[in-house]
């Protein structure tokens, strides 16, 4: 991107509360299940039909709320939102406009507008080749998912690069998630994610036009599309044009950027006040509940660890976006003068390396045992590359790492004479490197640390194995 | 049999009760009159074609059969709501008020006619033909709830239920000569009612006298899970009772009983305001400085919540459907086909008082002069016990007379609105004749007096001596 232009993000985020039922009706929520086998009255929009709020979603909504520091408000309302189109059954969402349950906030550097609860729509099928409602053969309804309580989150627009948007993202969701309120699943859309997209001169405080960005399902599409749209708003502004606010779908398979036809985008929603449900009343009672549910997010867990277990930003920000990972890290700190860092360390890297997205406590290294592991590494009783095939074993097997170490005989080679004797073969095996070494060319030590570490099935430590090489050749 | 049809409802279930008449035989004399439609009125929509299952001993409503207005979601059988673009739809549910009263002993007799989906004051907006007055079949029989009201008026229905939403239940009530009755909003589920505007729509009783109303209304009433509006019920329906109105204190908004009042309907209500002081209550004039704009801000809030409200038939799921080459095509195409008139007109006119630009200085408008309204009546009740007006502001006109003139027709409801849009309880009870038809006299109280209301309705229904069986000859 040319330096000239500062690129101007705002997000507006759906996420798919995981309640029993949905918002409206006392339908259960799936996935997967065979079309329309979850619809009632109420979510097919039948005549006569009547909505009530549920319960839980409104606990949900607090929740999310009390997590991203919003301000609840005591009594909020529902509008209706007006158009048509088949997958919204009453001909309006109900949905909040004007008086949002969350309002004002804040989620690591970036600020929230509002937060609040709405209906999903019903999935439209289309039958053809275009895959969508113009020049499909025809279109099909499943109303399985119509009804589905939905939070809204709106930014403000503080997001300044396609890479810190998917970033914060990803922040959202492990907060999400471990809320407990969503799957926040995007290829399953649980999770959606829209962008505002506008640039302008570098260092200006006027915002642009903006562009909305719509169907970016995964965090790769999401930082590429708005990407691609920051590229196109720069090309279009330098070359004399201007940007038209409008909307776009986002093509993952192309690339490309194409309008919405603008008989899709011209709606006067006409929102009222809906009817036929009552002001959602927060009390007291009901915001301790969800208080008392909270429990450590990412943000501040990563916060704690930097502050208190001094690691670096990027280790705290690793455990922290996965509780799987940082229950474990925790457990294993618990053991003696276990170093935070290096634990942290080998958590995000080795461990993960080996046992993946799965919870690490489900597999069978024990959180003690890794941290004896990296005690006996800290202790240099075992060298690193040891240590890894320590790990190999604990990961197959389980088990104690002292009693591995013992068993396979891992344990690191001092600076006595089996090492000593050790070096001085390696020294005259290879007089090429000799001569390279006593010139100057300290590179010509990767041959002889080599044949070592071979010679050791890599139980030597590489920082002994230099030292006698220098004090052997006197450099 | 033809004693059974003159027994008011309360009378046949009590009958029934004690083995002095055959509920299967009042079913099966309602229903004979009802399918042969005796005296050509168009009051049904769908007559039940066999006796249906009756209760077991001891039911309250002991199976006196009931006749329900279209609109009202009945499982298997047609709801329509007087609409082209629901012909022939059979919900899968039942209403929660309808459910209540087969709960208590009720049996299903028929649906009525009505305006469709309950806009209008004549009956004439139905997809199904308009209903005839049984007092004159040359005129209305009011509306929206036209055929609930001619068929109990008629005999053809000991009771029915209706829905009021500007004067639906009321004004059709007073044109034909029985009693009619709003509750407070809130005080029936709506849930399975097809709604015309759903701050406004309420359930309520036809009856042939006072009695039956509190009756019916008592087994319907109470918060229902099904609908987020309604309202516990505090306390219960009673059977009216009193022998005079002494200590009752009258108000009379002068703005809903001055001009455009007709002269023969101002007669009979200045008469039985006399009558009441008689019985020993009070009466004075008072003031609803507000009412005279309730009724545009009824045809803004009305027809803005009918817009969303109506927007789901659409041709995607059940009802009518003209297929078209594209979606558009589809939905303008089937709702072309499917609405009559007066439901366009006024989807048009809430669609437009919704419209970004325009909310403020209408819809936004008119829920202000509500909320003014209805603080009128909140002052006036701390002088008054109850207002009373005369329900419509003439006899029933002739069929057609009003049709070219939807401003004049909606001048209809212009005594019955103001209540409407406070959300407060009133009851039409017969008040004589008028040239040979009837008018009604009106009377309302704040929120949750239904109890109070039907006393003095019941006193004076009994002291005016009304005669209904005319119309059922
Ligand atoms: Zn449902």
């Amino acid at each position: 991107m040319s330096p000239a232009y500062e690129p101007v993000i705002g997000l507006e985020i759906h996420v798919q509360l995981k309640t029993n039922t949905k918002m409206f009706c006392g339908c259960e929520l799936s996935f997967g299940d065979p079309p329309n086998t979850h619809t009632c009255p109420v979510c097919l929009g039948l005549p006569g039909a009547l909505p009530v709020a549920n319960a839980r979603a409104v606990h949900y909504a607090l929740l999310i709320g009390l997590a991203l520091g919003c301000e609840l408000a005591p009594r909020s309302i529902f509008h209706r939102k007006n158009y048509f189109y088949p997958d919204l059954p009453k001909g309006y969402q109900v949905s909040q406009y004007d008086v949002p349950i969350c309002s004002g906030g804040r989620l690591g550097d970036v600020r929230i507008h509002r937060a609040h609860l709405e209906e999903d729509a019903a999935k439209l099928v289309h039958v053809g080749a275009s895959g969508r409602i113009h020049g499909a053969d025809e279109s099909v309804v499943d109303f399985n998912r119509g009804g589905t309580p939905l939070v809204e989150i709106v930014t403000e627009p503080d997001v300044r690069s396609a890479a810190q948007a998917r970033e914060w993202l990803t922040l959202l969701r492990e907060t999400l998630r471990q809320l407990g309120v969503s799957d926040v699943n995007m290829e399953e859309g649980s999770l959606r994610c829209d962008a505002n997209v506008s640039i302008r001169p570098a260092g200006s405080d006027r915002l642009g036009t903006k562009t909305e960005l719509k169907n970016m399902n995964s965090f790769r599409y999401l930082e590429r599309g708005v990407e691609a749209e920051i590229a196109r708003q720069v090309a279009l502004v330098e070359a004399g044009g201007q940007v038209e606010q409008e909307t776009l779908h986002y093509d993952p398979v192309s690339g490309s950027l194409t309008p919405l036809r603008s008989k899709e985008e011209a709606h006067d929603y006409r929102y009222f006040p809906e009817p036929d449900l009552v002001p959602i009343v927060v009390d007291e009672a009901m915001v301790a509940a969800a208080r008392a549910e909270l429990p450590e997010l990412p943000a501040q867990r990563a916060e704690r660890y930097e502050r208190e277990l001094e690691l670096s930003a990027d280790s705290a920000r690793q455990l922290a976006f996965r509780a799987d990972l940082a229950a474990y890290f925790e457990q294993a700190l618990q053991a003696d003068g276990a170093h935070p860092q290096t634990l942290a360390n080998w958590v995000t890297g080795e461990l993960v390396a080996r046992v993946g997205d799965g919870d690490p406590a489900a597999s069978k290294v024990a959180p003690a045992a890794l941290a004896k592991l990296v005690a006996l590494l800290r202790a240099k009783t075992i060298t690193p590359g040891a240590a890894k095939q320590v790990l190999d074993a604990l990961v197959a097997e389980g088990g104690d790492p002292q009693a591995i170490v013992e068993a396979e005989g891992l344990g690191a080679l001092g600076g006595g004479d089996e090492l000593d004797e050790l070096v001085q073969r390696a020294l005259a095996a290879d007089p090429d490197a000799v001569a390279k070494l006593k010139a100057g060319n300290m590179k010509a030590i990767g041959p002889i640390v080599g044949f070592v570490m071979r010679e050791t099935k890599g139980r030597a430590d590489g920082g002994e194995v230099t030292r006698l090489v220098r004090e052997h050749l006197k450099l | 049999m033809s004693d059974a049809i003159e027994l008011t409802a309360a009378q046949a279930a009590e009958r029934i009760r004690d083995g002095e008449l055959s509920a299967r035989e009042l079913f099966d004399a309602y229903r004979a009159r009802a399918a042969a439609d005796a005296g050509d009125l168009n009051a049904f929509t769908w007559v039940a074609d066999a006796a249906p299952e009756l209760p077991a001993n001891g039911a309250p409503l002991a199976g006196v059969p009931l006749a329900v207005k279209d609109l009202f979601c009945t499982e298997g059988v047609p709801s329509q709501s007087g609409s082209k673009i629901l012909e022939g739809y059979r919900p899968p549910y039942t209403a929660t008020a309808v459910r209540r009263l087969a709960d208590a002993g009720a049996t299903l007799l028929g649906k009525t006619n009505q305006d469709e989906f309950a806009m209008g004051s004549s009956n004439e907006n139905s997809a199904f033909g308009p209903v005839k007055n049984p007092w004159d079949r040359e005129r209305v029989p009011g509306g929206s709830s036209g055929g609930s009201a001619a068929a109990v008026a008629a005999g053809l229905a000991p009771w029915a239920l209706g829905t009021d939403t500007g004067g639906s239940i009321r004004q059709p009530a007073a044109l034909c000569g029985i009693v009619g009755l709003k509750p407070t909003y809130g005080a029936i589920s709506r849930y399975g009612m097809i709604a015309f505007a759903s701050s406004l729509d309420q359930a309520g009783p036809f009856t042939r006298d006072v009695t039956d109303a509190a009756l019916l209304l008592r087994h319907m009433v109470g918060r229902d899970p099904c609908d987020s509006t309604s309202l516990a019920y505090p306390g219960e329906i009673a059977l009216p009772q009193g022998v005079d109105l002494r200590g009752l204190k009258l108000g009379v908004p002068q703005e809903l009983t001055g001009d455009g009042i007709e002269s023969g309907v101002r007669e009979a209500f200045n008469a039985t305001l006399a009558l009441a002081e008689q019985l020993g209550a009070s009466v004075e004039t008072c003031s609803l400085p507000h009412a005279p704009h309730a009724l545009s801000a009824y045809y803004l809030i009305a027809p803005a919540e009918a817009s969303a409200n109506l927007a789901r038939f659409d041709g995607v799921r059940y009802g009518l459907r003209v297929d078209a080459d594209d979606l558009l095509g589809m939905y303008t195409q089937t709702r072309e086909a499917g609405f009559g008139a007066e439901v366009k007109r006024r989807i048009m006119l809430g669609t437009y008082a919704l419209s970004s630009g325009y909310y403020d200085a209408y819809y936004g408008r008119a829920q202000q002069v509500r909320t003014k309204v209805a603080e009128d009546f909140r002052a006036a009740f701390e002088r008054f016990d109850l207002l009373v007006t005369p329900t419509a502001p003439s006899v029933a006109f002739r069929l057609g007379e009003k049709l070219d003139d939807p401003l004049a027709m909606y001048l209809s409801d212009v005594c019955t609105v103001p209540m409407s849009l406070a959300g407060i309880p009133a009851i039409s009870i017969p008040n004589g004749l008028s040239d040979g038809l009837p008018t009604g006299f009106q009377l309302c109280g704040p929120a949750f007096s239904e109890n109070r209301l039907l006393d003095a309705a019941y006193v004076l229904e009994q002291a005016l001596g009304f005669d209904g069986s005319e119309a059922r000859a």
